[in-house]
């Protein structure tokens, strides 16, 4: 076997120096009650060839670019990613090693998730970023979690317009505890409705996704003033951060904390993991925050580097006191997407983000004009939603095959939208694949 | 003269990515605009986002230079106790990469993704033949996710039985993950104490187990490198009252093949497929951390479970006493796909040869430094080997000096002060992926720093002098946070 090393001359050697006569003996100590009543039973191992052959069957199985044109968002968005992206964060000094605690032989990945931190906290608005969380899901359960740390209140408030996997996600997390959670309906224009919050006065925390599940942006300040006029905490959710390319971003719109998903610069969707939990904070809050930071501090020569920091909240000091059980980031993931974000820079962020804007903004007057009504009017930014008529799961599925995803239907997740699909459409699709779905959906 | 590979080489300073940007530069190729631009709302844009601005190679050159400020397991030897830092097969990464999965949206019809589910499937079927167990879920994250999965079903599993509990027993041994995911399902960590042999007595357990408590947490072989001899009984005695057994699978690269999880008695265990089955760290994930169930936590595995039918498979959520979700979508499909690559290539009689030959080097290791370092528990060891800075603290040297000072030997540092039990612990985890050359040279550099630790520790005390930065000031971090630029 390739990655095993070992001679029989080497073994045999190991083995008198350890004191043992066989392999075996390493495990005399294992009773019989545990040990397997039988050998593994495994298929025969693959050659290297085989392997390649076996995995592009697999892989050969899926519905994917350019083959198939897939008009799905909903929390995983197909972007342009840069070869140099790829290229840098496979380097092998990135890829295998481990979390930085040896700061001293560590200085590449910490200074990286430094950088990664300052710009996710410059791209939410936000003071302090952390070196990000497993995904937006988790991400979002973490920072309700930290709401009713911080405010010592146990009910949190969700709207129902915010990703309802990512709500089933809190769902699970806040499951064994006694924190409860009042969700907030949308209106009719697909934004939530801050008249709808009830008392404010028991909250811990105002959670709202922006854009939205269904694209539409929300009205954080709205959220943020009502949050805080009533000493709760505004959580701001995203699914999509190249929305802050263009439109205000959480923590300027008076957000306490944002947090979500950050597969969008940068990182393949990859069927939906590995992704990047962003979250970021006002720096008042950041001793209650979860997850690893790096912080920046001098060496014995007074040199500038960086170490992780601010441990003491973490599992590995506190055990059952710490802030989260959380031990790793996707600290790959957040390397990624810094890579992405110097790559595009200021100038580069803004015109992606606008064509992201326009792609739909041209495929929504194209399915108006085909007679297909668009319910929501709340500005979206790369996605929405259309309401078919009766009849369209037949088309859905001919357009199946015809290689087209026509979006996700929205009746599984939302009983009271029959009919209605969630569209979504980045700079990867050209005009022609918009013109192609308008004509496709109207024959 | 022996020739370790820590040298200064030529090492390339590097300022932050905002420090050489240069505003007007794009390392980006935007695609050609076919619509028409739109305005935004008004009210509704923002500023320009302050990001830097490079050309791609100021880029690549900032990445590639940071790189070079990085040990890795590509580099050398990375003996980080119960990290398990073994080499990471390249093809893996080419099977991850394949378009129709890199590509592939996790919203598909289940039609379209039909290779995935199947991939999916069929891993699930290697880690339940493996372990012993009934069933799997690939959706944890992480280990510490997998943990949190486990005691979520553990907790739905005494809430079915109408008789919530609210204790937890977890070893003095155990990662800080253990008590802390307990803690987010309410538990009150108990801690149970190892006994002179570094395992758990039977005795001890049962004086603890009562019918208020939810079971115990054990990781086997435990963090000291010892087989918890003990497990069976152990398992028996929380089973009595009730209780169940979660298993953490931080360690089960020193078991593959060997031993049956099922017939110990675990009910839940995680696997850290970043640590056994050799996905890359990524410098601290993303990795992937799936729970394996008995018949008892089946029905509390997370949802949605794929299942097969005539030959079609597809995502079911008909599991109504599932726990629910941990992640929004899957799973690290990506993590998964490598460790699905790495199990079939090994086969099982190759996997269970890789855990030999893994406490085989440990215990290369142990028997080799016996006597240079003080041993914590002498006696033969499973994966890993744990020793202490007893006989070095004469000369005004700790373990953390030793750390450091490999460093310039060229050698990651072993994991240090943990597990917690052994004062000044130096956690050493070969993985089987080292030569018998490459164990040499380590022993030589751990006696050559013994040696200095009794002749010249000022060198020791100093150390490193050949990374990139000096020691760096910790306590500075913490107390004036500076978290971003």
């Amino acid at each position: 076997m390739r990655y095993l090393p070992h001679t029989p001359e080497d073994i045999a050697e190991m083995l008198k120096v350890s004191g043992v006569r066989s392999l075996d003996d390493f495990f005399a100590v294992i009773p019989a009650e545990c040990r397997r009543s039988r050998p593994m039973v495994l298929a025969e191992p693959l050659t290297e060839w085989e392997l390649n052959a076996h995995i592009d069957a697999l892989a050969g199985r899926m519905a994917v670019a350019p083959e198939f044109k897939v008009f799905l968002g909903a929390g995983s968005y197909e972007h342009f990613i840069p070869a140099s992206v790829g290229f840098v964060t496979s380097r092998s000094e990135f890829a295998t090693s481990y979390t930085p605690y040896q700061p001293e032989v560590s200085q590449g990945t910490l200074q990286a998730i430094f950088e990664y931190q300052t710009l996710a906290a410059r791209l939410l608005g936000l003071e302090v970023a952390n070196a990000s969380m497993y995904d937006g899901a988790s991400a979002l359960a973490e920072a309700l979690l930290m709401a009713v740390r911080i405010t010592r209140r146990s009910t949190v408030a969700l709207s129902r317009a915010v990703h309802p996997l990512y709500r089933r996600v809190v769902r699970t997390y806040l499951g064994p505890t006694d924190i409860r959670v009042r969700e907030i309906p949308f209106r009719s224009d697909g934004a939530t409705d801050p008249a709808a919050l009830g008392d404010i006065g028991e909250l811990a925390a105002v959670a709202v996704q922006s854009p939205n599940f269904f694209g539409c942006m929300e009205d954080l300040k709205a959220f943020a003033a009502k949050a805080h006029g009533a000493g709760a905490l505004c959580v701001a959710g995203f699914s999509e951060p190249l929305a802050f390319g263009l439109f205000q971003n959480p923590g300027s719109l008076g957000a306490d904390i944002a947090c979500g998903e950050g597969q969008s610069l940068g990182i393949p969707r990859s069927f939906g993991g590995p992704g990047l939990g962003m979250f970021a904070s006002k720096m008042q809050y950041v001793r209650s925050m979860p997850g690893r930071l790096v912080g920046e501090t001098v060496d014995l020569e007074g040199r500038r580097g960086f170490v992780l920091t601010l441990a003491t909240r973490e599992q590995h000091i506190r055990r059952e006191k710490a802030t989260s059980n959380i031990c790793t980031n996707n600290s790959l993931c957040a390397l990624t997407a810094a890579a992405y974000l110097a790559s595009l820079g200021g100038a580069g962020i803004r015109e992606l983000a606008q064509l992201n804007y326009d792609k739909a903004e041209y495929l929504k007057a194209g399915l108006r004009s085909a007679g297909i009504s668009l319910p929501f009017s709340a500005p979206t930014f790369n996605e929405f939603v259309a309401a078919f008529p009766a009849g369209f799961k037949d088309t859905y599925r001919r357009l199946l095959t015809r290689k087209i995803v026509a979006g996700l239907p929205l009746e599984p997740y939302y009983p009271e939208l029959p009919g209605h699909y969630l569209l979504c459409a980045t700079e990867t699709l050209s005009k022609a694949d918009l013109d192609a779905l308008v004509r496709e959906v109207q024959s | 003269m022996t020739v370790f590979p820590g040298t200064t080489g030529l090492v390339l300073n590097e300022p932050l990515l905002w420090e050489r940007g240069r505003k007007g530069r794009s390392g980006f190729s935007l695609p050609r605009r076919d619509v028409e631009r739109r305005k935004v709302p008004a009210g509704l844009s923002s500023e320009i986002p302050d990001l830097p601005e490079m050309s791609e190679v100021d880029m690549v050159r900032h990445y590639i230079r940071l790189s070079q400020w990085n040990f890795s397991v590509d580099t050398g030897m990375y003996p980080l106790g119960s990290c398990t830092m073994k080499y990471n097969p390249k093809t893996n990464e080419r099977q991850c990469g394949r378009p129709g999965f890199a590509g592939a949206h996790p919203l598909l019809p289940d039609e379209q993704c039909q290779g995935a589910l199947e991939l999916i499937a069929a891993l699930e079927c290697c880690l339940a033949e493996i372990t012993g167990l009934k069933a799997v879920s690939l959706q944890p994250a992480a280990g510490a996710q997998g943990e949190l999965t486990g005691m979520l079903m553990v907790h739905a599993y005494h809430q079915h039985q109408g008789k919530p509990r609210s204790k937890i027993l977890v070893p003095d041994t155990a990662h800080g993950t253990n008590p802390a995911s307990a803690a987010l399902c309410g538990y009150t960590a108990v801690s149970v104490p190892s006994n002179p042999d570094g395992i758990l007595s039977p005795e001890t357990v049962a004086a603890v187990m009562d019918e208020e408590t939810a079971g115990i947490m054990v990781t086997n072989p435990n963090t000291i490198g010892l087989f918890e001899e003990n497990i069976r009984t152990i398992a028996d005695i929380v089973h009595a009252k009730g209780g169940l057994v979660y298993g953490d699978g931080a360690n089960m690269n020193a078991v593959l093949g060997l031993v049956d999880m099922g017939r110990i008695g675990v009910d839940v265990l995680h696997l850290n497929l970043h640590k056994t089955f050799s996905t890359p760290h990524g410098g601290g994930g993303p990795g992937a951390g799936p729970v394996c169930v008995g018949q008892r936590l089946e029905p509390f595995l997370p949802i949605p479970r794929v299942v097969v039918h005539d030959g079609v498979f597809r995502w079911s959520e008909n599991f109504p006493l599932s726990i629910g979700k941990l992640q929004a979508f899957w799973g690290n499909m990506g993590v998964l796909i490598r460790a699905y690559s790495y199990i079939i290539s090994l086969g099982a009689e190759n996997l269970k040869r890789a855990s030999q030959l893994a406490v085989l080097n440990a215990n290369y290791i142990r028997a080799r430094l016996k006597g240079t370092f003080h041993l914590a528990y002498d006696r033969p060891c499973m994966h890993e080997c744990v020793f202490s800075d007893k006989l070095q603290q004469l000369h005004q040297v700790t373990t953390l000096d030793i750390a450091k000072r490999l460093m310039d030997y060229g050698f990651h540092p072993p994991t240090i002060y943990f597990p917690l039990v052994v004062p000044g612990a130096i956690m050493i985890e070969p993985t089987e992926t080292e030569s018998k050359e490459t164990l040499d040279l380590f022993v030589e550099a751990m006696t050559a720093i013994a040696a200095e630790a009794r002749e010249t520790p000022e060198l020791l005390h100093q150390a490193p002098t050949r990374c990139t930065r000096r020691r760096l000031d910790e306590t500075a971090a913490a107390r004036k946070p500076r978290l971003r630029g």
